[in-house]
């Protein structure tokens, strides 16, 4: 991928990274953190996927248009799928 | 322009370039792929037509009493699996979107050839594990495996979970390989206001591939950590939420519809422009409502679900949402209507699939209407209307598409031409078969006859609509039979086919018939519109052939 290489010591740190936020998920799962336990998991998993995203997926630094557009239309479907989704579960009835 | 005929001496092209198992089992030739698709696809469009017969044999009296109510179930949901998972979906894409597309544009191959092969053997793994899946008893979920049941049914759901689950890793393969290829293999002046209608209706489908599958795949992964590992995802008693799993489910299965039709809608616009003689009417509108079917297609997935539940504001604004997606549907259908006006129509086996094409499609889109509307939606759930309703999408449209461009394009991909007598009586069979089988199911549902029920002698008063549908059902898989019967018999006696039998536009029928290797013989440069069917049928202009 010329124009925006990636160091092998940079995808190594990444990697580290990685492994920390993985360690500090299990490490979280053993601590009661009552209603917080799914957010703290969700956040550890998307700065996780950020990470891969942007280093491994090489989006930082990409100068394609069409690859922004794609990773933004990307999180936009996301965002329609939790979106509408919980246009459901937050105005139910019986809930 | 059917009778056609062309003295063609034996050239060298991708199907006699080599020989040997291994030269198509390794093959990264795009054409070769589309065909062992091809085959794939017809093997399973078979075996999910064989347990069509066996439902529709049960229904034909009111008792259950050709199989217990066990088989019945397995019975449907393996017709749903394979038909939707292992023939509908990658019926248009797989085959003619892989055989055309590079030609269309006038590409050598696709972007990832190899990527390409990939994709055809993980869909042979899939269906592997959904042949084994049959043969030892078969799953009972219904194809929508809906939890809690899912999670806990004692037959074969976890390995029809994990075909359907590699199987959609090929469909994903396939889109990106197209979206890839469109914007970085177009030949010079093919830019994107002059590509057919077809490859545009491609690209959309690619785009729900590429962000709806995953999340089907997610779906089964979950549903299979709740089953294992007894994770409180779907289930309440875990605290789960079973609507949840509805939700991700429609999120991906809504638009799936999209994806067998759309590619479908490409093949009609096509064979129209061909057969009318004139340019889409309206060919900007045409191209960008595939796209916004696309878009729109993810808004409206919980009109599934309007009695499972959902919030009552949610039910509504989905049902708005749904009424949208009609528009660029109803674009298409007005377009191609007004593309006969005036135009010089000619009745060929392809055109008579696209005039049932947009009959039957536009009566599966209307009642779709009613299914949108919460009121008519609450009465008809779970009834005979809605297999009704989805079977004018998904059969009447989707395989009168398929079928359509298979007629259209078999002189291209095979080098003969097949005999159009036949091949109209195939079509019209094929629309009176679909029409028996179909339409009394419209009438059973808003009467009320359940879906799913494999005794109803306690309303035998459906009887003779059941009669009639099973009846019908039967002349429709004779209509099935015949394509195949007389596609295989051309290959032998069939009159070699000329370069371009229909003197239709586009840069596939400007190289040879069947297609050398490499598509064309030298580089094609594209300086014509679309459908420029006036500057073909006039006579003072002389084509040049592209490549050649």
């Amino acid at each position: 991928m010329a124009g925006h290489a990636t160091s092998l010591k940079t995808y190594f740190t990444i990697w580290i990274a990685l492994l920390i936020f993985t360690g500090l998920t299990v490490f979280a799962a053993r601590i009661d953190l009552g209603v917080y336990n799914a957010a703290v998991a969700l956040t550890i998993a998307s700065v996780k996927a950020t990470l891969v995203a942007l280093f491994f997926m090489h989006i930082r630094g990409t100068s394609e248009r069409l690859t922004k557009l794609v990773v933004v239309s990307a999180l936009f479907f996301l965002f329609l799928l939790l979106g509408l989704s919980m246009s459901d579960y937050l105005t139910r009835a019986w809930h | 322009m059917s009778t056609v005929k062309a003295q063609v001496t034996e050239r060298t092209n991708y199907l006699n370039a080599d020989y040997g198992v291994r030269s198509w089992l390794l093959t990264t030739d795009h054409k070769r792929i589309a065909l062992l698709y091809l085959i794939s696809i017809t093997f399973f469009f078979f075996i999910g037509g064989f347990y069509a017969l066996l439902i529709r044999l049960e229904l034909l009296t009111p008792a259950g009493d050709l199989v217990q109510a066990d088989t019945y179930n397995k019975l449907f949901t393996m017709h749903g699996m394979v038909m939707v998972f292992f023939f509908l979906i990658p019926s248009i894409p797989a085959v003619l979107g892989n055989f055309l597309i590079p030609m269309m544009i006038g590409a050598k191959d696709l972007a990832f050839p190899r990527i390409n092969l990939l994709s055809w053997y993980l869909y042979i793994i899939g269906g592997a594990l959904m042949c084994h899946c049959m043969l030892t008893g078969g799953a009972d979920t219904g194809w929508t495996f809906y939890v809690p049941f899912s999670a806990i049914t004692n037959t074969k759901f976890v390995e029809a979970g994990l075909a359907i689950f590699v199987a959609g890793f090929s469909s994903i393969l396939t889109g990106l390989n197209f979206v890839v290829t469109v914007h970085r293999m177009r030949a010079p002046g093919m830019t994107w206001s002059r590509l057919p209608l077809f490859v545009w209706a491609h690209y959309a489908t690619s785009i729900i591939q590429l962000l709806g599958t995953p999340v089907i795949a997610i779906t089964i992964l979950l549903v299979a950590a709740e089953r294992t590992l007894h994770l409180g995802i779907f289930d309440p008693k875990l605290g789960g939420d079973p609507l949840l799993f509805q939700h991700l489910f429609w999120f991906y299965s809504h638009p799936a519809v999209y994806i067998m039709i759309l590619p479908a809608m490409g093949v009609i616009s096509e064979v129209i422009a061909c057969y009318a003689r004139k340019r889409i009417f309206g060919y900007s509108f045409v191209a960008f409502s595939s796209i916004a079917i696309a878009v729109f297609g993810f808004l409206v997935w919980a009109h599934h679900m309007f009695v499972a539940g959902i919030s009552l504001y949610s039910a509504l604004v989905f049902s708005m949402l749904s009424y949208a997606v009609a528009v660029p549907s109803a674009v298409k259908v007005f377009n191609w209507t007004a593309t006969l006006y005036k135009g010089s129509i000619h009745y060929d086996a392809p055109m008579l699939y696209a005039f049932g094409f947009i009959g039957l499609f536009t009566v599966g889109g209307l009642t779709g209407l009613f299914l949108a509307a919460l009121g008519i939606d609450v009465h008809v759930t779970d009834t005979y209307f809605v297999v009704a309703h989805f079977h004018y999408i998904m059969v009447g449209g989707a395989v009168m598409g398929y079928l359509g461009g298979m007629h259209f394009w078999w002189p291209k991909i095979s080098g003969k031409l097949y005999p159009e007598g036949w091949a109209k009586l195939a079509a019209l069979i094929v629309f009176v078969g679909f029409n028996l089988t179909f339409f009394p199911q419209f009438i059973l549902g808003y009467l009320g006859m359940p879906r799913r029920y494999w005794d109803y002698s306690h309303m035998p008063e459906f009887q003779v609509l059941n009669v009639a549908s099973t009846a019908g059902a039967t002349i429709l898989g004779i209509g099935y039979l015949l394509p195949m019967v007389y596609f295989l018999w051309s290959l032998r006696y069939g009159d070699p086919a000329p370069d371009n039998p229909w003197n239709a536009a586009g840069l596939e029928w400007k190289t040879a018939s069947p297609p050398p290797t490499f598509n064309f013989d030298s580089d094609p440069v594209v300086t014509w519109e679309a459908y420029n069917y006036d500057e073909i049928d006039a006579p003072h202009i002389q084509e040049a052939p592209v490549g050649r």
